[in-house]
């Protein structure tokens, strides 16, 4: 009850601060969808070329594409801790988020709440539903059911990786330049596995596994019979991963020292 | 005169020196994005043996050697330029005797050639081993490439310091200069080369600059571009480098009229 209350006043408090540059709310929202377009162009291109990337037809490319917007935009409003080690470590503001009564991840994730980021959601969802339109695939009773357990899944997924990652500046104060490396790997995540050779999938599956985030909780809905037994391991691998990273973000927390004076 | 420039360049260079290690990583993620880049179209391409004008191989090539021209053309002026603005440090900027435009351009310059000879170049060759890439021996194919790749960078800059620019007028410039690195990596060819693009869309690109930006050299890199075809491309840099110097001074000129520094 005391974190649902937190949380409350932490998005008053956005909304507020946000309201007084309206402007900019919108412009952030545009810009950020405007990558996902370049993307989806991309898909929409190349298939004026060909009918088939590896057996994938267009709609069903452009449906995982679109699944892959949703759990990937919810991660970035809720666990987007990309500038941590330089604002929480090096400025030093992780010691006044210790002094609290809230656990620390909690309050520096309401921190850095990203609401906007949300749109992307949407986005995504609206696109899945046009490829989906395209597609002969029949919809069950138990498939928004499904859908929702596949998103939360991807979504632990991302926390996990990222959160594990974040941990790194809790042990040591430089830069180690390992986010924006992950973050363009997880971009292999949204197309079909089966593009790239053995080593890249293995390393999707089972090492950074990205393919949950997009690729094999999709190809689900798609009803690809090969990747149901991935697909099913999506909320499984996630749960795994964020109690991993949740483990090594206490014991950084715990062998924090601080860094100034 | 010259040389104050020069050394605008010499220090910009020094800095980036000194921060190398954040440069190494820069390669791993141009590698990983070539690599997923790569395998899509190896699976666009199938059994189709020629597409959109270009071989598979030739694609490949394509897509290495414009990341790694990226690397070397790629600055942030406009956001230096943009933070300057804002914290009015370009005030004191504008009253030394030098150019303030000319400074910036010199200072992406001398970041330019440290990304060339730290990331560009050994960067192609980690991707020359890595993916089946092909490289023409020709020297007169490398020759007219070096020369394109210095306008590509002018050409580049002169965008991101209009953007830049821009912060004079807006309150808030960080979404339109979102928008132009999105801009810049699909409309020059970066992403998808111009002869995949729709007819349409190809024939409106062909009218703007960005084209000369990457892909320009990077189809005179893969053959796609030969004998007099490479002069006219560089032709059509030069045009755009000299027709933006117009906009560039326009704005500047109106920018200065405009700049009101509060405190100090």
């Amino acid at each position: 009850m005391f974190y649902i209350s937190l949380f409350y006043e932490y998005l008053k408090n956005y909304i507020k601060t946000r309201l007084t540059y309206r402007s900019d709310f919108w412009i952030e929202v545009l810009s950020d969808l405007a990558f996902n377009f370049m993307n989806l162009f991309f898909i929409l291109v190349v298939y004026m070329h060909t009918d088939a990337l590896d057996g994938w037809v267009r709609a069903e490319v452009i449906f995982i594409y679109g699944y892959f917007m949703v759990p990937y935009s919810v991660f970035n409003c809720f666990f987007n801790l990309y500038g941590f080690g330089d604002r929480y470590i090096v400025k030093g503001e992780m010691d006044r988020v210790l002094t609290r009564p809230a656990h620390n991840l909690f309050q520096v994730m309401l921190e850095n709440m990203d609401p906007p980021a949300l749109f992307g959601a949407v986005a995504g969802f609206a696109v899945m539903v046009y490829a989906w339109t395209d597609l002969d695939v029949a919809l069950s009773w138990y498939d928004p059911l499904l859908f929702l357990l596949m998103v939360v899944g991807s979504v632990m997924i991302y926390f996990g990786i990222y959160v594990s990652l974040t941990s790194l500046s809790l042990f040591s104060d430089s830069p180690t330049g390992i986010l924006p490396l992950i973050w363009n790997i997880q971009n292999y995540g949204r197309y079909p596995v089966s593009i790239y050779n053995g080593i890249i999938r293995v390393v999707l599956t089972w090492l950074l596994p990205f393919a949950f985030v997009g690729f094999y909780p999709a190809a689900l809905f798609l009803r690809r019979g090969d990747f149901i037994t991935m697909a099913l391991l999506t909320p499984v691998v996630g749960l795994v991963l964020m109690l991993i990273s949740i483990w090594i973000w206490n014991i950084g927390v715990r062998r924090y020292r601080g860094a100034g004076s | 005169m010259i040389s104050v420039y020069i050394d605008f360049i010499r220090m910009r260079f020094l800095t980036m020196l000194a921060y190398r290690v954040n440069y190494y990583s820069g390669i791993a993620i141009y590698a990983i994005n070539i690599g997923s880049a790569y395998f899509i179209w190896k699976a666009v391409y199938g059994d189709h043996a020629l597409l959109g004008g270009m071989t598979s191989g030739q694609v490949s090539t394509y897509i290495a050697i414009s990341w790694m021209a990226r690397a070397f053309y790629f600055n942030n002026l406009d956001q230096e330029i943009s933070r300057e603005i804002r914290d009015g440090s370009v005030a004191i900027q504008m009253i030394r005797p030098y150019q303030y435009l000319a400074v910036k351009m010199m200072q992406g310059l001398g970041e330019g050639l440290f990304r060339l000879l730290l990331f560009s170049i050994p960067g192609m060759i980690i991707v020359t081993l890595l993916f089946p890439i092909r490289l023409l021996l020709d020297p007169l194919t490398w020759m007219a490439f070096a020369v394109m790749m210095v306008f590509s960078f002018f050409i580049n800059s002169q965008i991101n310091i209009l953007t830049g620019l821009s912060a004079f007028f807006l309150e808030n410039n960080e979404g339109l200069m979102r928008m132009k690195r999105v801009a810049i990596d699909l409309f020059s060819g970066l992403v998808i080369p111009l002869s995949f693009f729709p007819g349409w869309a190809e024939q409106l690109l062909q009218l703007l600059p960005f084209q000369a930006i990457t892909y320009l050299p990077g189809s005179v890199f893969t053959g796609n571009i030969v004998g007099n075809e490479i002069i006219q491309a560089i032709g059509v840099q030069i045009l755009w480098f000299i027709a933006l110097l117009l906009p560039l001074n326009v704005v500047w000129r109106r920018a200065r009229k405009r700049l009101f520094v509060q405190g100090g």
